[in-house]
């Protein structure tokens, strides 16, 4: 063994170098504080070494990159493990590197004559921030893709050069392919490598200068190694074993669901730049130059200019109080951002629909084996789950409601003026509709045309029918059930398929009583509408053969006066057919939605 | 006993990150592909009768990683039919080393240009002066529906005398 040695120290002089790593005097003797430094190059270490193993599964392009990431989470084993361990790393070294610029300025670590070493410090914070930035997007899921936009368009606000430098950062005019592989050339080329540079060029202007000792000193001089050696590589264990523990606790780093500049997002940044977010919100219009340039710029100007007032003693406490100062600020802002948005009921909502579509697109790339070339967007574009509340609140919420709300679960903005629609063609909803005590209500016919009077003192056909069943006896009251049963059957609800197939019998009567009437009622419902492959005998009466199947509530919300239908007795409900502003496939996504009618992976 | 401490903890640090990272990276060794499936190349009409064999693209679902790619190119092979209702196939990949062979009209053999193997017309056996170590891999095949003919395709491994499928 030793001849190898002396022989690879004969050609390289491998041992100086070696020795002069190791044996560094520490003045005082070890101590836990001067470890910040060594655990931010572990916590960088771990990036390097996580990041190029992430490389080797990840995919920069539009279509490829979260389905990339989902791959990494979802199918690779292990993935979610390394994925987390570089997301959540990234998160301890922001921690880190406060502390660390924290120990320096308290203990003066950054007078002279440090002053040059403590400015390489500063780029490297600024790189550090860079990496997460540009991190944050490479997933290309909905949280990267909105706040990485909002960080974009400040730059394209840069005084003089913003707009060619948005259009160069962004790889063109609008984010796509090339925004993805600038921000990966970014994150795992131009800034590691300045990152090494500045890192190298930082520890070695530390071991010129030495250690800064704290005093008063605690003991005898030791050496670097193995007295501080230790110390450094417990706090790396600690780091790590931070970074495992939040990795176990949040399952590991989330994944959004795929960029998509048609569905709106709550952008936010990471917390380490919710301070500057939320110093944006003060400066309207053009002073938005104040809140993203100048105050940022000034701040950064002030702790750049520190260690030239920290020669004199006053300047170094005018420094503590300024640090002080600046962490109030950051803090405060911080913590006001997060009060806001905990607060803000809309805000939860989009984050509560954000995970709900996260997790549901993971749910549709599983259970298709195998993403469309065309990226995993489409699939959630298709999917009557996410999308049917999304264009229910926009296409049908202005006048009718979904249990109470527009859909999303956002409170309506006016009262509804049309039928609740959730659970539409099933027999609870059909009950409630035959029920004299809450067809007026704004669960049905509330603020319809059906409920005025007419000339006559009347409502309409269908309203006076339903007030005259308040008095129903026992068994009017199970034969009405029984009508019920058999004209939901009609919906084939996939939700209501058991009780249907149960009570065969049940509505096989029911289909007869819809013919033959309610004991003790003078009107049959055939009287009026068609069933049972009879057609409506009565103008602009809805056919009820096939009522809230999907083809008749498609037909229907394609154009509710046909003879079908309303006819002429149709309110206000639009013609979309003719209108044009609600698509065939939106109206089936809808209605797909509304019958509760999607693929559910899993439960087959 | 410090020494050793800081050299078993340094290593624990050191290594923790590059084990995440490698079970990651051994992901594919894990990874099977589903057994070969027959495929629908073309119908008997379009193969001559004189027994020159003609390449044929063969089309079927990929899947890559996490994409699935419906009906695209996943390879080709040549078909000969060697009786009025019977064919032959060959993968077009080399035994060799992978590169694609070619059929040569003028000597009726199968030439791959990467290293200059030769093949046999009818039995794909390799010549003598080969480096391949086997000769080319004939393929299952079935004639349905009065004429459609179906391949089982699939890919070996090669630079080995033996023919072992790619799984």
């Amino acid at each position: 063994m030793k001849w190898l040695t002396d022989w690879l120290d004969d050609r390289t002089g491998y041992r100086k170098i070696v020795r002069e790593i190791l044996v560094e005097n520490i003045p005082g003797g070890a101590r836990w504080r001067y470890s910040w430094g060594s655990a931010l190059t572990f916590a960088i270490f771990i990036q390097f070494v996580t990041g190029i193993f992430l490389w080797a599964a990840y995919s920069p392009s539009a279509q490829t990159a979260w389905e990339s990431v989902y791959f990494i989470e979802e199918e690779m084993t292990g993935g979610w493990l390394l994925r987390g361990i570089h997301h959540y790393t990234a998160q301890v070294m922001t921690v880190l590197l406060l502390l660390h610029l924290l120990q320096v300025i308290i203990d003066g670590a950054y007078k002279a004559p440090r002053e040059v070493n403590f400015w390489f410090g500063v780029c490297l914070l600024l790189l550090s921030l860079g990496l997460s930035l540009t991190g944050y997007l490479l997933p290309w899921d909905q949280k990267g893709y909105w706040a990485t936009k909002v960080a974009t368009n400040l730059a394209a606000l840069t005084p003089g050069i913003g707009e060619p430098l948005q259009r160069l950062i962004v790889g063109g005019a609008d984010y796509g392919h090339h925004t993805l592989t600038r921000f990966f050339a970014l994150h795992a080329g131009v800034l590691p490598a300045l990152l090494i540079v500045l890192i190298v060029a930082h520890i070695y202007l530390f071991r010129r200068h030495g250690i800064t000792p704290k005093k008063p000193l605690r003991g005898p001089d030791a050496k670097f190694w193995p007295d501080q050696v230790l110390r450094e590589l417990v706090v790396c264990l600690a780091v790590l074993a931070a970074v495992l523990a939040l990795v176990v606790w949040k399952g590991g780093a989330e994944l959004f669901a795929p960029a998509d500049p048609s569905e709106h997002f709550p952008a936010r940044p990471d917390w380490y730049f919710m301070f500057l977010f939320q110093l944006l919100k003060y400066f309207e219009g053009d002073r938005v130059l104040w809140g993203a340039f100048h105050i940022p710029g000034m701040a950064l100007l002030l702790l750049c200019l520190m260690p030239l007032f920290g020669r004199w003693k006053i300047g170094h406490r005018f420094n503590l109080v300024m640090l002080a100062c600046m962490l109030g600020g950051v803090a405060y802002l911080t913590v006001v951002a997060f009060q806001k948005d905990t607060e803000d009921e809309e805000y939860q909502l989009a984050l509560k629909n954000a995970h709900r579509d996260a997790a549901r697109i993971k749910e549709l790339a599983k259970a298709t084996e195998g993403i469309p070339p065309q990226g995993a967007a489409v699939l959630l574009h298709s999917d009557p789950y996410t999308q049917g509340p999304k264009i229910f609140a926009t296409k049908c919420a202005g006048c009718h409601s979904y249990e109470g709300q527009d859909g999303t679960g956002a409170p309506l903005e006016e009262p509804s003026s049309a039928p609740d629609l959730k659970g539409v063609g099933s027999r609870a909803w059909l009950a409630g509709f035959m029920d004299p005590d809450q067809i007026e209500t704004g669960k049905y016919f509330a603020r319809t045309r059906f409920v005025e009077l007419d000339e006559d003192g009347e409502k309409s056909r269908m309203v006076e029918f339903v007030h005259g069943l308040r008095d129903l006896d026992a068994e009017g009251k199970s034969q009405l059930e029984k009508i019920v049963a058999a004209v939901s059957a009609d919906a084939e609800l996939r939700y209501q398929a058991e009780i249907d197939a149960r009570d065969a019998s049940l509505i096989k009567e029911g289909t007869d009583l819809f013919f033959n009437g309610i004991s003790g009622v003078k009107k049959a419902c055939a009287d009026c509408h068609g069933f049972d492959g009879e057609e409506s005998s009565s103008k602009n009466t809805p056919d009820l053969n096939g009522w809230a199947s999907r083809d008749w509530l498609i037909r229907f919300t394609r154009n509710p006066e046909h003879r079908d239908f309303y006819g002429a007795g149709n309110d206000r409900m639009p013609v979309f057919e003719d209108e044009k502003t609600f698509t065939d496939e939106e109206i089936a996504l809808v209605v797909d939605w509304l019958r509760e009618d999607w693929p559910m992976p899993g439960a087959e | 006993m410090k020494r050793a401490t800081c050299v078993c903890l340094g290593g624990a640090v050191t290594l923790a990150p590059f084990a995440a990272g490698v079970v990651v990276l051994c992901d594919p060794l894990r990874r099977k592909i589903g057994d070969a499936e027959f495929v629908l190349i073309t119908t008997l009409d379009a193969l001559p009768v004189d027994g020159v064999p003609r390449k044929f693209t063969v089309r079927a679902d990929k899947e890559d990683a996490w994409n699935k790619f419906p009906d695209t190119a996943v390879g080709a092979i040549y078909l000969r039919r060697i009786a009025d209702s019977k064919v032959h196939a060959f993968n077009v990949v080399c035994p060799h080393l992978g590169c694609a062979i070619e059929y040569r009209g003028e000597a009726k053999d199968y030439l791959c240009p990467c290293h200059n193997s030769t093949f046999d017309l009818e039995t794909g056996t390799q010549s003598p002066d080969s480096p391949s170590a086997r000769g080319l891999d004939s393929l299952e095949t079935k004639i349905e529906n009065g004429g459609e003919i179906w391949v089982r395709f699939q890919n070996f491994h090669t630079g080995i005398s033996e023919k072992k499928p790619i799984v």
